[in-house]
Order: C-alpha cells, then sequence, then structure tokens
C-alpha cells in the first residue's frame, strides 16, 4: 500500500496545534497551581491531628491514585452536572478534575516533605522565640518546599502529558487539535509526526529549565 | 443505588476484558521491559542508546496520543493487524518503556563486586543474571513494577475511546441506556478502585516486607 506524505495540508492547520500546545501547558499549569493549594492544605490539616481527619485525607488519596484519570473526568464533566442542575465548560470541568487528581498525588508529596524537615531547624525555631505559627510560615514551608521541588517538577510534567486527556471532552488542546486535523483531512500520519516532537521537546525543555530552578534551590546538608 | 445493582451484570464482560487486556500487557511489559533494563545496563552503547531513546520516547509522550497514533496509523500505512491488537501493543510499548527503568533500577542497585565474583568463579553470563543479580535486584524490582500494573489497569481504561469493550466503554454503554451518568460512573469508579486499591496493597506490603534488608 502507498501512502504519499503530504505535510502542506497540516501546516495549513498549524495554528490548531500552536494554540493546542499553548492551551496544554496553561491546563497544566492550572492543574499544579490548585493541585498545591488543595495539596498544601491537607498535608498541614493531616500533620497532627486525630486519625478521622488522616483517614479522611487517606481516603480522598486513595481514592483518586487508584481510579483511571479519564473515568474522573468523564464522572466530573457527566455525572455532577447530572443530578447537581447546573453546567460549567468543558475546560473549567478539567481543570477542577486535575486539580483534584494533582491534590490527591501532591498531599502525599508534601507529606512527606514535612516529615523530611530536619528536627534541630525547628528546635532552632523554638529557641529564638517563634510562635507556632510562626515556626510553619517561616521555617517549616520553605524549607519543605525546597525539599518537595524536584517532586513538584516531576508533578507538573506528568499533568502536562495528562492534559491529553482533555481532548475526550472536546477541550481544544495539542492532542483535540490533532484528532480534528485529522477526521477533517485524514493525514494520521502527518499530524501525528508533528504533534509526536511537540509533546516531546516541551516535555523535555520543562524538565530542563526546572532542573536548573531544583539545582538553584537545593538544601545543601552538611 | 437500585440502578448500580442492575447495570452490574452488563458491566462484568467489560470487566473480563478490561482483565484480560491488562494481563496481556503486563506480560508483555514484564518479558520486553526486563530485556531492554537488562540492555540498559549491561549492553554496549550501540545497543543501550536505541533503548534509551525508545524508553524517553515512549514516556515522553500522553498514552493517550501514543494509543490513537498506532490505532489509526497503523491500517494507514498498510500493516494488517486487528484493532484490539494495535492499541494494545501501543499500551504493551508504554508500559515496557516504565518496566524498563524499573528493572534498571533494579539491576544497577546490584553493586558490581556481585557481578565481578560470579565472574571470578567461572559463571557465564546468564548464570550471573539467574543465580547472582537477579534474585538479590527482586526486592527492588518488586514494588515499583506492581505500580506499573497499576497503571497498566487505569491505562487500558483509555482503550475504551478506539472501541475496545472494556469495563469503562460498557459503563458508558449502559448509561446510554439509562441516562444515570452519576451512579454508573461512581460504581465503575469503585470497580478499578478495588482491583488497583488490592494492588497496590501488595506492592506496600511487599516494601516493608524487604525493608529490613541492610545494604
Amino acid at each position: 500500500m502507498h501512502y504519499h506524505l503530504n505535510f502542506a495540508i497540516v501546516w495549513r492547520h498549524l495554528d490548531r496545534l500552536e494554540w493546542g500546545l499553548v492551551l496544554s501547558l496553561e491546563l497544566a499549569a492550572a492543574g499544579i497551581a490548585a493541585g498545591i493549594v488543595i495539596g498544601l492544605a491537607l498535608a498541614l490539616a493531616a500533620h497532627g491531628r486525630g486519625r478521622v481527619v488522616r483517614g479522611i485525607i487517606a481516603a480522598y488519596v486513595e481514592f483518586i491514585r487508584n481510579v483511571p484519570l479519564l473515568l474522573l473526568v468523564y464522572l466530573v464533566f457527566y455525572g455532577i452536572p447530572s443530578v447537581g442542575g447546573f453546567a460549567y465548560g468543558a475546560t473549567t470541568s478539567f481543570i477542577a478534575t486535575l486539580a483534584v487528581y494533582a491534590g490527591a498525588y501532591l498531599v502525599e508529596v508534601f507529606r512527606a516533605g514535612l516529615d523530611a524537615i530536619p528536627r534541630g531547624l525547628i528546635d532552632a525555631g523554638r529557641a529564638i522565640g517563634l510562635t507556632p505559627w510562626q515556626r510553619t510560615l517561616y521555617v517549616r514551608l520553605p524549607t519543605m518546599l525546597r525539599i518537595v521541588l524536584p517532586s513538584l517538577s516531576n508533578a507538573f510534567i506528568s499533568l502536562f502529558k495528562d492534559t491529553a486527556i482533555a481532548s475526550v471532552i472536546a477541550v481544544p488542546e495539542l492532542t483535540y487539535g490533532a484528532n480534528w486535523i485529522y477526521t477533517n483531512t485524514f493525514r494520521i500520519i502527518e499530524v501525528y509526526s508533528v504533534i509526536t516532537p511537540m509533546y516531546l521537546v516541551t516535555g523535555w525543555t520543562l524538565l530542563f529549565l526546572l532542573r536548573q530552578v531544583e539545582r538553584r534551590f537545593a538544601l545543601k546538608r552538611a | 443505588m437500585m440502578v448500580m445493582v442492575n447495570a452490574l451484570p452488563f458491566l462484568w464482560q467489560g470487566l473480563l476484558v478490561s482483565l484480560q487486556v491488562s494481563a496481556v500487557v503486563m506480560i508483555m511489559a514484564l518479558v520486553f521491559g526486563v530485556l531492554l533494563g537488562m540492555a540498559l545496563t549491561y549492553a554496549p552503547w550501540w545497543v543501550a542508546w536505541p533503548v534509551r531513546g525508545y524508553s524517553d520516547i515512549a514516556r515522553g509522550l500522553p498514552l493517550i496520543t501514543l494509543i490513537f497514533f498506532v490505532y489509526y496509523a497503523t491500517p494507514a500505512v498498510g500493516l494488517n493487524i486487528s484493532g484490539w491488537w494495535a492499541a494494545v501493543s501501543a499500551l504493551a510499548a508504554f508500559e515496557t518503556a516504565h518496566v524498563s527503568e524499573v528493572a534498571r533500577g533494579a539491576l544497577q542497585s546490584i553493586h558490581h563486586g556481585q557481578t565481578d565474583a560470579g565472574r571470578a568463579i567461572g559463571l557465564t553470563f546468564g548464570q550471573r543474571m539467574l543465580y547472582v543479580v537477579f534474585p538479590q535486584a527482586l526486592r527492588r524490582f518488586l514494588p515499583p513494577w506492581i505500580n506499573t500494573v497499576v497503571d497498566t489497569v487505569k491505562g487500558s481504561a483509555l482503550l475504551s475511546l478506539v472501541g475496545i469493550v472494556d469495563l469503562m466503554l460498557s459503563v458508558q454503554q449502559v448509561i446510554g441506556r439509562t441516562f444515570r451518568p452519576l451512579p454508573l460512573y461512581i460504581l465503575g469508579a469503585l470497580i478499578y478502585f478495588v482491583i488497583n486499591y488490592t494492588l497496590s496493597q501488595v506492592s506496600r506490603r511487599l516494601e516493608a516486607h524487604f525493608a529490613y534488608v541492610r545494604e
């Protein structure tokens, strides 16, 4: 069988892919930002609390981590509005799903980060007369963020790839753009051999940049 | 609640398909992943570099994109394989890359003094692997490998997008007849949860079980 490559069709629709990539990055950024808020709030709430609070948070974490993201996306987009009597856009719906999804992974990351803070640092804070609240704000949080930075950048890159699932509810990100071009022109090889390097180069660039940031903020241990 | 109970018989077949696909992918990824992990660790550069390239590309792409590409591109280039195999190979290619990294990490964690000693007493490469490296690397390999199995089960839901009637697509078919998305998606989520949570717990137990070994 002969398949004649014709990239001209892809170049003609390239704007869909460019804007798709931008939207993918925006979705990932919104997801990680909201996920950090959820993760941080729950990790701090779980820290040193009773069994009930920790149990509820653990249930949330385990549930989200063991269910396919695709199902969660459908659940939020089709499931909840069907009984809530309200509706929201696909993009809003996906960002909310991604936030809840990222939150479940980040709670664990932050919890491990809080546990990894050197004991002496908090004692030092107490010694210079910081209140418990000040110790959290000025000692625990900044130290913990520096510890978890590598995990955060991995989570971000992972979320960037997960944004491709938004295509199933017609959020016009990169994979949706590719499928739009494919269904309208049948140029599957061309369009996917353009978006493959787009995903890879973007992912690797993010990895490289975030590694520089990590090195800048790495905690130097004696 | 009744809608959930009534749906169960219609989800059974889909659940079996999900488990079957996951099992096939798990075995393919285990065999090829361990082989590629060995290539990454022991092979000369002209073997190791292409494997590194494959692994980085497969892990750098969204799984859903990989599935669409393989599923729609194979007939376009004239490859005559069934849709089922196209979709399953895409998932297997993705998981193989992840397993190869797990295997590489486990193999590299074994001090080279161990293989040197094996060589010194005249063991062949195969014997060194089988009697010296693998038994020690196993405890490093098993817990993260089970996590890749969890990812396989979760990833198999994406095969519903290319028409494989797995648990995910069965749930949607029932929704198409009953117009009750919320309870049925929750039911689907619970079924996936039970499978994956069990696997996760096994992984956690093994990790705790192996934790006593000191370097």
